[in-house]
């Protein structure tokens, strides 16, 4: 298996987020993770991008068979972890292409890869723009600033397709997104999907799933996970809305 | 204080007067008797209050040596200046080597007819009437002792003329570097910059020393005067010694639809302090300040500027940023004067610092003086931190956590540099940045 979270807790501030999360995800698998606002999805993928805001009170994360929580992010980045943030950062004053280099090199160097130099790496870039249907001037803008929210997401599944993760997860990529560029993100995803990689789509609403089809659905309720299940799982939870969830997770407790 | 000085003013007076032209006396007297009526600044005025120049007062300075290097030093060779001149030697570049203008080093580039770029000293020799109509006009021996100095002791530096129409396709560069053999001496450079009615040109200023630990005083004064529908780029590049004092002024007279655009970067020096003040001397002209200081150690930079907005309809835009780290200190304090005629005046005013140690510390303080009612003026001025989200962020696309700090640092300086619009000069901007972060 790719990746194996055991009974997880972790907290911020002093305050217990996740409290006991099992999920297994396999090579060539989509899992889903569903749930409330507060439920506690953000904090699982910034737990698994190694955020140092929050702190990991129990459990175990196994990644590739290796202890993921004792690696720094860079780490966890050049082992083939990458996190699509929810908020993606604006750096003004360097360029995509710029940025993406840098990061690119770095995954190069840490598996003793010759870094590529800037014309080479334009190269893969110009192909790699195509899995988001962009054209190159976004390649010269500076990282995010003064992208609207659909461009900094595009910019995200971009930076996915260039640095070729093993494990992607994609927290709430489908917020602030209109029809077409959510369409045009999923496309992007669904191209980049390979037998030898997994992704975990973090999302509030069942809209995202019409396009990226996952494997398996999980839904957390107050930092756990209370259900898990097939594509289907997320249609049902469409239907009858988050209470029920809620209404299964008391249920769970007692 | 200022004795050691008055003495020297008193010997410096005769020779060069020999061969100076008439008019100029007056003016040399004048900014002796101010520098002897005021003597160097103390920390109590309000002007100096965050930089003591106590060092500086205290010399004792020799003029530098002219000609001929001394025994067994290497004269300065053009590979030596390699560094310089922005992978451009056919620029029109004027090299001084420790205040003398050095023929053999300089380029004169491809001029346009119309452009006159010579040495004060040259044309000082050669009169005509540019120099009595304009030296001395913008920069005021009575607003700073140090500006009076410079006037008192003016004998080189760059000149240059763009008549009306004329396009300086060709950047100038004025180099100004100092050797080992300086060590101990000051000069007092002095150039004139005026541009014609149409006229376009790029300048660059650069205080540069083949003696990275030498300790000597540089005391440049800079004016300029761009004419009606001008366009101009002014670029200053300090890079003195980390020994060195380097206290410059820069007098702007900006007229009619006049496009006027700088860049000042600093990093050398023990203490650098940069006056640079603009004004807009009539309508629709507008002044764009672009700068950057990069300190470490115990290094400490200044930047003073003023702009006057005198006329209605004028704009001025100013953006500066600092990264400090060590012990190292900041000081920005930026003036905006509008008159009350100077209605629809469009004012914005930056200073952002980057402070990567404990230790750093800076002083900004914006001042705006606004005495007119439909204006649009805006200041905002912060000191920080590398912000904690960007830097999770690149790590978490592989890039460790101390090449992540460099990267942002140097994002925090390309987005002030990208203003410059002399690409080779940018380039080295960039490339002066990430040697100094240690890339």
């Amino acid at each position: 298996m790719l990746l194996e979270i055991k009974d997880l807790r972790a907290s911020a501030g002093g305050k217990e987020i996740l409290k006991g999360i099992t999920l297994t995800v396999n090579a060539g698998e989509v899992h889903a993770v569903m749930g409330p606002n507060g439920s506690g999805k953000s904090t699982l993928a910034q737990v698994l991008a190694g955020h140092p805001a929050y702190e990991v009170t129990g459990g175990s994360i196994t990644y590739d068979g290796k202890d993921l929580l004792d690696l720094e992010p860079e780490v966890r980045a050049q082992a083939g972890v990458f996190l699509a943030f929810q908020y993606p950062v604006e750096i003004p004053g360097v360029t995509n292409a710029y940025f993406l280099r840098a990061a690119y090199n770095e995954l190069r160097k840490a598996r003793g890869e010759e870094e590529v130099d800037s014309m080479d790496f334009l190269d893969l870039l110009e192909e790699r723009l195509k899995v988001v249907e962009w054209g190159p001037e976004i390649i010269q803008r500076p990282v995010n600033a003064g992208f609207s929210g659909g461009e900094k997401k595009r910019n995200e599944i971009l930076q996915l397709a260039v640095l070729d993760p093993r494990l992607a997860i994609l927290d709430e990529t489908d917020s602030g997104l209109d029809i077409d560029a959510l369409r045009t993100v999923a496309a992007g995803v669904n191209r980049l999907r390979r037998p030898d990689n997994a992704f975990i789509v973090i999302t509030h609403y069942q809209r995202l799933l019409n396009y990226i089809v996952p494997d398996f659905v999980h839904v957390l309720s107050d930092g756990r996970v209370v259900m898990s299940g097939g594509k289907d799982l997320a249609l049902e939870l469409e239907a009858r809305g988050y209470e029920w969830v809620d209404a299964q997770a008391e249920a769970l407790a007692k | 204080m200022s004795e050691p000085y008055l003495r020297d003013l008193e010997t410096f007076g005769g020779p060069a007067t020999a061969e100076a032209p008439e008019w100029l006396e007056p003016l040399r007297r004048a900014a002796r008797e101010r520098f002897a009526r005021t003597g160097f600044p103390s920390a109590r005025e309000e002007e100096w209050r965050f930089t003591p120049v106590t060092p500086i007062a205290q010399g004792p300075w020799q003029p530098a040596p002219a000609g001929e290097p001394e025994a067994g030093a290497r004269p300065v060779a053009r590979e030596d200046l390699a560094p310089f001149v922005f992978g451009h030697s056919e620029w029109c570049t004027l090299v001084f080597v420790n205040g003398e203008y050095t023929r053999e080093l300089s380029s004169p580039g491809a001029l346009p007819e119309g452009v006159l770029v010579t040495t004060l000293g040259e044309a000082l020799r050669n009169g005509g009437d540019l120099l009595p109509r304009h030296l001395g006009q913008y920069a005021s021996i009575e607003e700073s002792p140090f500006t009076a100095l410079n006037t008192a002791f003016l004998r080189e530096g760059g000149l240059i003329h763009v008549a009306a129409g004329i396009d300086l396709a060709v950047p100038v560069n004025l180099v100004y570097v100092t050797t080992a053999d300086a060590a101990g001496t000051v000069t007092h450079p002095r150039n004139l910059i005026v541009l014609e009615r149409n006229a376009r040109a790029s300048v660059v200023e650069s205080y540069v020393t083949l003696a990275p630990g030498a300790r000597y005083w540089t005391n440049p004064v800079t004016e300029v005067r761009t004419g009606p529908n001008s366009w101009m780029e002014h670029t200053r590049i300090q890079r003195e010694s980390e020994a060195a004092y380097h206290v410059a002024t820069t007098q702007v007279e900006v007229h009619r639809d006049s496009h006027y655009r700088s860049f000042a970067m600093a990093m050398g020096a023990a203490l650098a302090r940069h006056n640079l003040s603009v004004r807009l001397a009539d309508q629709y002209s507008e002044a764009l300040l672009y700068g950057l200081y990069l300190t470490h150690g115990e290094q400490l930079a200044d930047t003073h500027s003023t702009i006057y907005h005198d006329h209605p309809n004028c704009h001025s835009w100013e953006v500066y940023k600092g990264i400090l780290d060590g012990r190292s200190r900041a000081v920005f304090n930026g003036k905006v004067i509008v008159l009350p005629e100077a209605q629809k005046t469009d004012a914005k005013q930056t200073n952002r610092n980057l402070v990567l140690s404990d230790f750093a510390k800076v002083d900004t303080k914006p001042q705006l003086e606004i005495f007119a009612d439909d204006v649009k003026c805006t200041h905002g001025a912060t000191v920080g931190r590398l912000d904690e989200k960007a830097l999770f962020y690149a790590r978490s696309r592989g890039v460790p956590a101390r090449a992540a700090e460099r990267l942002l640092t140097y994002a925090f300086a390309a987005e002030v540099i990208e203003e410059v619009a002399l690409e080779p000069v940018r380039q080295e901007l960039d490339r002066l940045v990430l040697e100094r972060l240690g890339e």
